[in-house]
């Protein structure tokens, strides 16, 4: 065995950038593989958050039972919409919206907050996305059981909502916003890191996207009132891409007419929201451990 | 094959939140990397002109002053940092140890810590669960696995650290200072099992300023100063020239036994 050190030095490789697209397309898929690793890591935030705590994560459902629960009662008699209707609307629009706007508030400090694993251990930046997206999953499905037991109780009640087959499509619709999770963590992730003035700033907007969103109320409680500012009304709440995330989730799970455009929105949005991401991921992949 | 390559590798800090700056803070001090002053946002060239060549069988020590870039260095070798200019190649499975408290969660007990961290270096749960009793018995901690990493003390935490990174056979061990808070019983547990490793596999570099555990463990020395190699070569002479005396004169008999006087050879194997 021989201690060479500077002996025979192999020549120096063509200057290779650490932007490019090969390298931040690798950082994904790296991290992907990673699975067992966020998922684990997923799983351990929640378990976190609720140690020591006698019925742990049930706390999740409980808490958003109870707020879906005041809400609609109190929406529900503002806007003179029976519960039967209401409920359903306002509670599963509020799991998936709890689910976007943690991707979003979370999201910009993604990196931010794993400052010590990401100076302490390599790993592909990925790795930090994936790991929230899964735990807002993990919080959503804890959540969603509000919208079974909600099944039961108006079923019970004699008011059944009126789902049908086509609630199937919700499935697809939640793919697709978990998929557009991971680029939003990345986006505002990487941003957030470099401008800290971020976090704050989408934090205020999205309390204010709240109630801009279709969630404590609904278009069909306007529709038969005859008003000439619901053409206006319609076309503000196009403009919201929120609301479409939320329709293509929520409209099939409550037996509400489900429409395409939604579908083209939502695309739309993923495929611009991913080509920003990947500009960002590759410009900037190699500089966030420098700048946490 | 393991292997790291550098060229001409420069690591600079953006320094987003110091807006302005004296220029009496401007002027070189004797720690720290040097700050450029004409951008914008400042920057720390933390690390300048690094060309290194490692492979199998380099067990580098790093010697150098506080804020000379040792530890920028052990992360850019780790791969934690891309060079800003230049460029590195990593190959090989890297496990490093840096500053202890940070990257484990103290809420959590040792196992699911050890898990994670197993996780993080590339291992599955499985292969991590079936080295949890070595890994416990070799840390000495036993019970204590069980509570959460809060209750350890940072030697305690030194040992788990240890213990995960040593046990998964990794082909590049890169061990920043700061693994000094544990006792000599455990210290000499921690010699004899690195030694092995390095025999065993790939590259070992240590960043330390205890010359005995740098003697014990290494046969080359790099000299940073102030962001840049000073001096790469055998560790005894680095060291001499590090320490301006020879660190070998002085050792007691049984100390000496353990290492190699000559400081350029793998010694370990008649030595020990």
């Amino acid at each position: 065995m021989q201690a060479t050190s500077t002996i025979e030095k192999t020549p120096p490789p063509p200057e290779t950038s650490s932007r490019t697209w090969r390298k931040a397309v690798h950082d994904l898929v790296e991290g992907a593989k990673q699975r067992e690793l966020w998922a684990h890591l997923g799983w351990q935030d929640i378990k976190q958050r609720y140690r020591r705590s006698v019925i742990g994560p049930l706390w999740i459902t409980i808490s958003m039972g109870v707020m879906v629960t005041g809400l609609g009662i109190l929406y529900g008699s503002l806007f003179g919409t029976e519960l039967s209707k209401k409920l359903p609307h306002l509670a599963v629009g509020f799991i998936i919206w709890e689910f976007i706007r943690n991707c979003i508030t979370e999201g910009t400090e993604v990196f931010i907050k794993n400052e010590g694993l990401m100076k302490q251990l390599p790993a592909p930046l990925s790795v930090h996305i994936y790991r929230l997206v899964w735990r807002q999953t993990l919080f959503f499905v804890h959540n969603l059981v509000i919208y079974f037991l909600l099944l039961i109780i108006f079923a019970l009640a004699g008011e059944p909502i009126p789902v049908s087959w086509t609630a199937i499509v919700a499935i697809p619709a939640l793919l697709l916003i978990m998929i557009n999770g991971i680029w939003v963590t990345t986006l505002f992730g990487v941003i957030a890191t470099r401008f800290r003035d971020i976090p704050p700033v989408i934090q205020s907007l999205m309390t204010m996207a709240l109630f801009m969103s279709p969630i404590t109320w609904g278009l069909f409680e306007f529709e038969n009132k005859n008003d000439e500012q619901a053409a206006f009304r319609s076309a503000f709440l196009d403009l919201n891409p929120l609301s479409h995330y939320i329709a293509i989730f929520r409209d099939p799970l409550i037996g509400f007419p489900q429409h395409l455009y939604h579908w083209y929105w939502v695309l739309g949005c993923t495929v611009v929201g991913y080509g920003l991401a990947a500009i960002v991921l590759r410009n900037y992949r190699a500089r966030v451990p420098y700048w946490v | 094959m393991v292997s790291i390559d550098v060229w001409n590798a420069a690591v600079d800090f953006p320094i987003f939140d110091a807006k302005s700056r004296s220029l009496k803070k401007a002027v070189l001090g004797k720690a720290g990397g040097k700050i450029g002053t004409d951008q914008k946002v400042p920057i720390i060239e933390a690390l300048h002109d690094i060309d290194l060549h490692l492979e199998h069988g380099d067990r580098l020590a790093l010697v150098g002053h506080n804020g000379a870039g040792k530890s920028t260095l052990l992360r850019l070798l780790a791969g934690i940092y891309e060079p800003t200019r230049g460029s590195a190649r990593v190959i090989g499975k890297v496990a490093p140890v840096f500053d202890l408290g940070v990257g484990m969660d103290p809420e959590i007990s040792g196992y699911e810590n050890i898990v994670i961290r197993g996780l993080f270096l590339g291992m599955t749960r499985k292969e991590m669960e079936k080295r949890m009793d070595e890994i416990a018995e070799f840390t000495e901690l036993g019970d204590y696995l069980d509570m959460p990493l809060r209750t350890y003390s940072t030697g305690m935490r030194v040992r788990l650290a240890i213990g995960v990174v040593t046990s998964i056979d990794p082909e590049i061990l890169v061990l920043d200072e700061g693994i000094g808070a544990v006792d000599a019983d455990f210290l000499e547990k921690v010699r004899d099992r690195l030694k092995d490793l390095v025999k065993r596999s790939g590259i070992l570099i240590f960043a330390s300023h205890s010359d005995e555990f740098l003697m014990e463990l290494c046969n080359t020395g790099l000299w940073m100063d102030k962001g840049s190699i000073r001096q790469h070569g055998p560790l005894r002479e680095v060291l001499t020239a590090y320490k301006g005396k020879d660190p070998f004169e002085n050792l007691s008999p049984a100390t000496l036994a353990k290492v190699d006087p000559a400081g350029a050879t793998i010694g370990s194997e008649e030595s020990s």
